[in-house]
């Protein structure tokens, strides 16, 4: 595999640079397939004036595939960068690394057993264990299907990839990939929408992109100023306010 | 074996809505009471201010106010034959922690039962005949009437500052209001929220087809307003950040704007946090709770506070615990339908939402408070002719956002992918031009769904947690299914571009998405000690100097946002406490 010539480390970083370097986000591995309309620039640019600062907890490998994923989930268009390059992979790997990524909030006692869909999560593993077996059994079933991890596949094999995972037809080892799909997706939301404060959203890239304002939220008289008219003000963060 | 403390006149266990009505009113009375709070001390001034408090993550998804599973959570089973699991993260429901409970972090939505909801099995009776009720459907009358209750419905309505308006006033029916309503003796204390574009659009469907819509009855103050403590809350400003979120202009009633400052000045009473109560000691000879024990989470340290009246004022969860620990009041048990302690464990059904996409118009969902809906209340209780239908009870129906935080509020059109350029290209697109319509349904008691002691799992003490036996009945399924059918009929009223009409699906209770924090019995009033916990009064059959205050004792859950009622119960019981008890303390009603 070619590919795997360029260790992930040094990737991950020229990456940031070239992104730093261009205000775009960064390149995919392999050169992107995508559909001519949606490669025209994002009309919401996000400027990066600093190189991606080094993953918390996320080894290169898995730092790869978050990139990756993200970029799949959130792919560059004429709305908003990619999720990578609006902070999404960043804002994971912080969440992982800090108190949710922990297990906050996470009941852990045991036994634990196997319950049914509505019983929710039921394992020991922290939230940062169980994307670490989450993305190893992503990259082993990849290696299986197309003979590469999921961040070297093109960007047309990752969309398969994904949808096999939504769908739960990625066979992972005694473990439903469904369910991690619904966790990758659910914190990668949260990264995209999250306030800016947390590594994601950069630029309140997606804030707007939807047309949400942030902050200071105070509609008092606005809900009547703009009763059935579209607010028109720029979106504010809560670092705008500290 | 712990410390024990000199006596107090009263404990208070849980500051939230209720601890802080007792204590206040119980300090009021000349009372010396201590309020023992499992939380943290929280203060609005101090911990809900911009710009944090608009921090989306941090508070709605990473559930900052919440009850922390890791020290004490629920587990769940469907039926009596299964292994129950623990509920490991929240997500069905969200109960607080902390100085002001969920009173905290709630919407505002408050509401007064109909009449024929607190004489409901008598109500049903009458109307249906003597075999209508299904053998295994275990409603109950509340032990309390409308009418006796309406004074103590119009004080919390005042403390909260509610803004809404009256439907039925003194026995006058006013268009506008909630004509369902029962009769009441005053006006709301302040008039109804700014409309939405959503309430507004609702509110035009819903009257052409001939059913009666109002604005939400709302603790989210629309004025400038001071309650009879004498505190002030500010105008709602419409944030969008009420349900999990502290308020940072005091607009939102909660226990630490409107009534912890005046009972915090009283040097009468204590506030004790990071007190995570125990068991009661109980003396069944002398059916008294003669102490609450509890232990210092700062310290380890465990103490015995002695006291000559004991209010159990926590979550129903909490509450229904501490019972079970401390030997009061004998267990229910759904094979024999005997004991008490955890009968009537209720929750509630949500009919599948409506949501409705118009390209002309202009939602701004982020411009809300957490009550600002329109509702119709055509189909709720027993408002309607159940006559022949196969189910009873409904659901209040609304339409206006209560958020447009955008980690969790994205409508899109039935259809769209979840991820990719399509699903952003109709993010983008419908964001700001759809809402949903809801339907909130009553979950009647059922003798299969109860409370007890998990035998697996405990909570940090190292106590049992409380097991769930529950799972959503067929009489919650019609319930949702016809309410889910008007919900469709509303929503195509509208005329709108696009609509999501998703079919209700009939399957079990999941602890996974959000449905509603509205737990509920387990403690039920009643009128007597074979079929109640509590007499009318919220007093225990079995311990005269204790009471009982919060949700857990409704003998069923109505389709009402509970806070409302228990607000109204909780002035109710002071009241019994400070005018009959006190001077002469005994059972309130002969057992």
């Amino acid at each position: 595999m070619a590919d795997d010539v360029i260790p992930r480390r040094k990737f991950l970083l020229g990456a940031g640079v070239a992104a730093a370097a261009t205000g775009l986000n960064p390149p995919s591995p392999v050169p992107a397939q995508v559909p001519a309309p949606t490669d025209a620039p994002p009309a919401i640019a996000v400027r990066r004036a600093e190189p991606e600062a080094p993953p918390l907890t996320l080894n290169p490998t898995e730092a790869a595939f978050m990139t990756a994923a993200v970029d799949t989930l959130i792919p560059a268009d004429n709305l908003t960068p990619s999720g990578s390059a609006c902070g999404v992979a960043a804002f994971i790997d912080r969440q992982l690394a800090g108190a949710y990524g922990g297990g906050a909030r996470l009941y852990r006692d045991g036994p634990f057993l196997k319950g049914k869909p509505e019983h929710g999560y039921q394992l020991a593993l922290t939230p940062r264990e169980y994307f670490r077996a989450g993305i190893a059994a992503t990259n082993d079933w990849t290696r299986k299907i197309y003979g590469k991890d999921f961040d070297r596949l093109s960007e047309a094999e990752r969309e398969t990839a994904m949808k096999a995972l939504e769908q739960g037809k990625a066979e992972f080892p005694g473990f439903s990939s469904k369910d991690f799909f619904e966790a990758l997706l659910a914190l990668t939301m949260e990264g995209f929408f999250a306030d800016p404060i947390y590594g994601g959203n950069r630029e309140m890239a997606a804030w707007k992109m939807v047309g949400y304002p942030g902050l200071p939220a105070t509609y008092h008289d606005d809900i009547k100023a703009y009763f059935n008219k579209k607010y028109d003000r720029p979106p504010q963060s809560i670092a705008d306010f500290t | 074996m712990g410390v024990t403390l000199p006596g107090v006149d009263a404990v208070v266990i849980g500051v939230g809505w209720t601890g802080s009505i007792l204590a206040r009113e119980l300090t009021k009375a000349g009372l010396k009471v201590v309020g023992l709070e499992r939380g943290p001390r929280r203060t609005p001034g101090e911990d809900f201010t911009i710009p944090t408090i608009r921090d989306d993550l941090k508070y709605a998804v990473r559930q900052e106010l919440f009850q922390d599973t890791q020290m004490e959570t629920v587990t769940l089973r469907h039926a009596g034959a299964e292994t129950a699991l623990p509920i490991r993260r929240l997500g069905a429901f969200l109960p607080g922690t902390g100085v002001g409970g969920a009173g905290a972090h709630w919407n505002g939505m408050t509401w007064r039962l109909l009449p024929s909801d607190h004489n409901l099995r008598t109500h049903l009776t009458q109307r249906y005949g003597a075999r209508a009720i299904p053998d295994e459907m275990s409603i109950a009358d509340y032990p309390v009437s409308y009418a006796e209750l309406e004074p103590y419905y119009d004080r919390f309505e005042k403390i909260c500052g509610v803004s809404g308006k009256a439907g039925n006033l003194r026995g006058t029916i006013i268009d506008g209001g909630n004509v369902f309503e029962g009769p009441r003796s005053d006006e709301y204390p302040n008039p109804p929220l700014e409309q939405s574009v959503a309430g507004a659009t609702f509110q035009a469907a819903a009257s052409g087809l001939g059913y009666h819509p109002f604005p939400a009855p709302s603790s989210n103050a629309s004025r400038v307003y001071t309650n009879p403590e004498g505190l002030t809350m500010g105008a709602c400003v419409y944030c969008g950040h009420c349900e999990r979120f502290g308020c940072e202009t005091n607009a939102k009633a909660s226990p630490g704007v409107s009534i912890l400052p005046t009972l915090m000045a009283d040097p009468k009473f204590e506030l004790r946090t990071n007190a995570y109560v125990k068991d009661l000691v109980y003396d069944k000879v002398a059916h008294k709770v003669k102490s609450v024990r509890y232990v210092d989470t700062r310290s380890g340290e465990e103490y015995e506070q002695p006291a000559g009246l004991v209010v159990l004022g926590a979550y129903v969860f909490t509450n229904n615990l501490l019972l079970l620990y401390s030997g009061i009041g004998e267990p229910y048990d759904p094979a024999t339908g005997k004991g008490v302690v955890g009968k009537n464990y209720c929750y509630q059904t949500g009919a599948a939402a409506v949501t409705v996409f118009f390209e002309d118009k202009e939602i701004n969902p982020f411009m809300a408070s957490g009550a600002q809906g329109v509702l119709i209340d055509d189909f709720n209780g027993d408002n309607f002719d159940h006559a022949g239908l196969g189910f009873f009870g409904g659901a209040w129906i609304q339409a206006g956002p209560t958020n447009g935080r955008p980690i969790l509020t994205r409508p899109v059109p039935a259809g769209t992918p979840r991820w990719g350029r399509g699903w952003k290209q109709a993010t983008a697109k419908w964001y700001n031009h759809a809402f949903s319509i809801v339907g909130s349904c009553c979950n009647y008691a059922h003798r299969d769904n109860y409370l007890d002691l998990d035998p697996t799992y405990r909570d940090a003490l190292g106590r049992p947690l409380i097991r769930m036996t529950y799972n959503f009945k067929e009489n919650d399924y019609k319930v949702a299914e016809y309410v889910t059918a008007v919900l469709g009929r509303i929503g195509r009223a509208m005329n709108p571009t696009l609509i999501n009409t998703p079919p209700y699906r009939r399957g079990n209770f999941s602890i996974i998405p959000y449905q509603s924090t509205h737990n509920t019995g387990g403690t039920i009033m009643g009128a007597d000690p074979k079929s109640s916990v509590v007499n009318r009064y919220l007093q225990s059959w079995d311990a005269d100097n204790l009471f009982v205050v919060g949700a857990s004792v409704f003998p069923q859950n109505q389709s009402y946002n509970p806070t409302g009622a228990v607000g109204a119960l909780a002035y109710w019981a002071a009241n019994a406490i400070t005018s009959q008890y006190l001077k002469n303390p005994g059972p309130l009603v002969p057992a």
